[in-house]
């Protein structure tokens, strides 16, 4: 996958943020589709609607910069720079997925590319990448961490615990707090109260909120406060106020019921981020219709290709579900 | 060799392990002040950028600890007494134990998680839980509980050292024992059981505070004739079966000592395992000692009363040789 440092010390890229978005829907797109034949086991929570959240924030950091995330976090480790092959591998089960089917789709991790876990628990991770900052702060190598959580996750105590511990000790890291306005099968307002920006200025951290369908503005924001992580300032709050298409897992439909009005999702989908996108850029003449069919195409190219080489993979082998609990090196490190 | 009390040896041994390698920070309840001993002077060697005082967010330091390890630190964690871990569980058991096997070996997570535990007078039910069987439970975290000043140095270095979490207790009743220690760096192996007395015709089993109770009471019945082997297990998880194994080969009888609860307590694993294992060489059945399945007492004649003590475990010693 291409390396992001280039577009992370300049603007954004917005031909190639595009790309990415595509390639995150069309993966999701594939998920969705596999989910509904029974070709996927376990839970599968899709990204549709957020992929500018991941891309815009993703291209901010450095491809050295680590993030934590979600259930939700395919997107997420696609914009970091997953491999979608070896991500199919994972949800399919195969030796060469990413956790070698140990894991799943709330499990990816992708160490080498900063990618430190997606997370079935929800507020999970935040503690861990104001862990991965007191690390990078210590030894002061200049990384950035930042967690993406979602609104439900604001609610949990590990939430405030580390607000209060990046502020207390000015930790380099980014809390990406993604609103996408559904905790499970309710309505966020009605288990949240006051907004979850504002609950950064009690601890002196600054805040923003921001368009989370815009990935320029993510861009923008994330790069800011990244920056500001990387030269001592501490820690910020973004919430990237978006929305999930689809519900909080595939299937829902068999038990959750209709909680969501159909006008809602309606005029959410009409603020599509990629087609917002797209529409920019053929308007600006950035892209024309024949670059932007070629763009599709090469990354639905890609997810089938990565898709066919996953299902062609050997299965993980059984003995492997007994090994890798602990570390056996006795070395040092 | 020097006499010394086991949390300044313990402490010592957290020391060796910083000198040796500037990746090692330790995060602790009052850490610089260091009320129980555990960091005490760390502070003054080794400076507040290693050696930091945590607020209460005991869930959120123990996550800390999994992103720090995963980018490159050692941390120690001191949450200086063990049923705070309860406040962590989500962090301990769903990140720090699983991470690794969840992603398929990716991430190695050197970290300790240290907290003094057992009943110490009075402390109430609390600050009086012995949950190192909750620990074992767990898959992914190495558990130890050292008995003398010496194990708990040399546990100390090698629990820094290993490259998984190790949850390392410290009974709050044994701080303040002395003991001979080692000058220097020196590790006791996780998962090695030590024999502390030699005998033929019971094994003992004890774990943390209770290895005392059960030399007492071998003591006391060497004067009736009754040779009684003890062994401290040290480590909890993994723990050194085959010592145990061995032993009861010799002597065909076994009691366990234990101060957590009785149900899926670290004694009924003993005992399933000598029981399943080997069976044959079993001339009596297996007892033991353990906390009743209730929460500790504050009254001091109440909490008396649910110890494991030299009254029971010899009872449940004569009881094997009948």
């Amino acid at each position: 996958m291409a390396a992001r440092d280039a577009g992370a010390d300049a603007g954004l890229d917005l031909v190639e943020a595009l790309r990415i978005m595509i390639r995150i829907r069309v993966f999701e797109d594939m998920c969705r589709r596999l989910f509904a034949r029974g070709r996927l086991p376990g839970f599968v929570h899709l990204y549709i609607g957020q992929e500018a959240v991941a891309t815009g924030a993703c291209m901010a950091l450095r491809t050295t910069d680590q993030i934590t995330s979600n259930h939700r976090g395919h997107g997420h480790v696609i914009a970091k720079g997953g491999d979608p092959a070896r991500m199919f591998a994972e949800l399919l089960g195969k030796a060469d997925g990413y956790c070698g089917g140990k894991g799943g789709s709330m499990h990816i991790v992708d160490f080498p590319s900063g990618m430190l876990g997606t997370n079935g628990i929800v507020g999970g991770g935040i503690p861990i990448a104001a862990g991965a900052a007191v690390a990078n702060q210590y030894l002061a190598n200049a990384k950035v961490a930042l967690s993406f959580f979602g609104d439900g996750a604001a609610n949990q105590g590990v939430f405030f615990e580390s607000l209060n511990l990046a502020a207390l000790w000015r930790l380099p890291v980014v809390f990406l707090a993604e609103n996408n306005q559904y905790t499970e099968w309710t309505r966020t307002g009605d288990l949240t109260a006051g907004e979850i920006v504002d609950r950064a200025a009690p601890f002196g951290i600054p805040a923003r909120t921001v368009d989370g369908n815009n990935v320029e503005d993510v861009f923008r924001e994330v790069r800011q406060a990244a920056e500001w992580a990387r030269s001592g300032q501490g820690p910020s709050l973004i919430e990237c106020v978006t929305y999930r298409w689809h519900g909080h897992n595939e299937g829902e439909e068999a038990f959750a019921g209709h909680y969501r009005p159909a006008e809602e999702i309606e005029a959410w989908k009409a603020r599509d981020p990629i087609a917002a996108l797209e529409s920019r850029l053929l308007e600006e003449g950035t892209l024309d219709r024949t670059r932007l069919e070629a763009l599709r195409g090469q990354e639905q190219d890609l997810i089938d290709e990565s898709y066919q080489s996953a299902l062609a993979a050997p299965v993980a082998p059984v003995e492997d579900a007994l090994t890798g609990v602990f570390a056996q090196s006795a070395g040092r490190r | 060799m020097k006499d010394t009390y086991l949390v300044t040896a313990m402490r010592d041994g957290l020391a060796e392990a910083m000198r040796e390698d500037p990746a090692v920070v330790v995060f602790g309840e009052d850490a610089d002040r260091s009320v129980m001993g555990s960091t005490r002077g760390l502070i003054d060697e080794f400076g507040p950028d290693r050696v930091r005082n945590i607020p209460l967010s005991e869930a959120t330091v123990v996550g800390c600890g999994v992103g720090a390890a995963a980018a490159g630190l050692r941390p120690v964690i001191d949450l200086m007494v063990s049923s705070f871990f309860y406040m962590t569980m989500d962090q301990l058991a769903n990140q720090a134990a699983k991470l690794r096997y969840m992603s398929g070996g990716q991430v190695r997570l050197p970290i300790v998680y240290f907290a003094a535990t057992g009943g110490a007078g009075s402390a109430a039910a609390q600050h009086s839980e012995s949950p190192h069987p909750t620990f074992i439970q767990q898959a992914g975290l190495k558990v130890v509980m050292p008995s003398t000043p010496a194990d708990a140095k040399g546990l100390m270095l090698a629990s820094v050292r290993d490259p998984n979490p190790v949850v390392y207790l410290q009974e709050a009743s044994l701080g303040g024992t002395r003991g001979p220690v080692p000058n220097g760096p020196f590790e006791v192996p996780l998962g090695r059981a030590t024999i502390r007395r030699d005998g033929s015709d019971v094994t003992v089993v004890a774990v943390g505070r209770t290895v005392r109770v059960a030399l007492a009471v071998a003591e006391e019945l060497d004067g009736d004739g009754v040779s009684v082997e003890v062994i401290d297990p040290r480590s909890l998880y993994p723990w050194d079966a085959d010592t145990v194994l061995e032993s009861v080969a010799r002597t065909g009888r076994l009691v366990v000592l234990d101060t957590a609860r009785q149900s899926c307590g670290f004694a009924a694993e003993v005992i399933a395992r000598v029981c399943t294992e080997a069976f044959s060489s079993l001339r009596s059945p297996p007892a033991r000692v353990t906390t009743p399945d209730v929460p500790m007492p504050f009254a001091p004649h109440l909490e008396r009363h649910l110890a494991v003590d030299g009254h029971k475990a010899k009872a449940a010693v004569l009881r094997c040789l009948q």
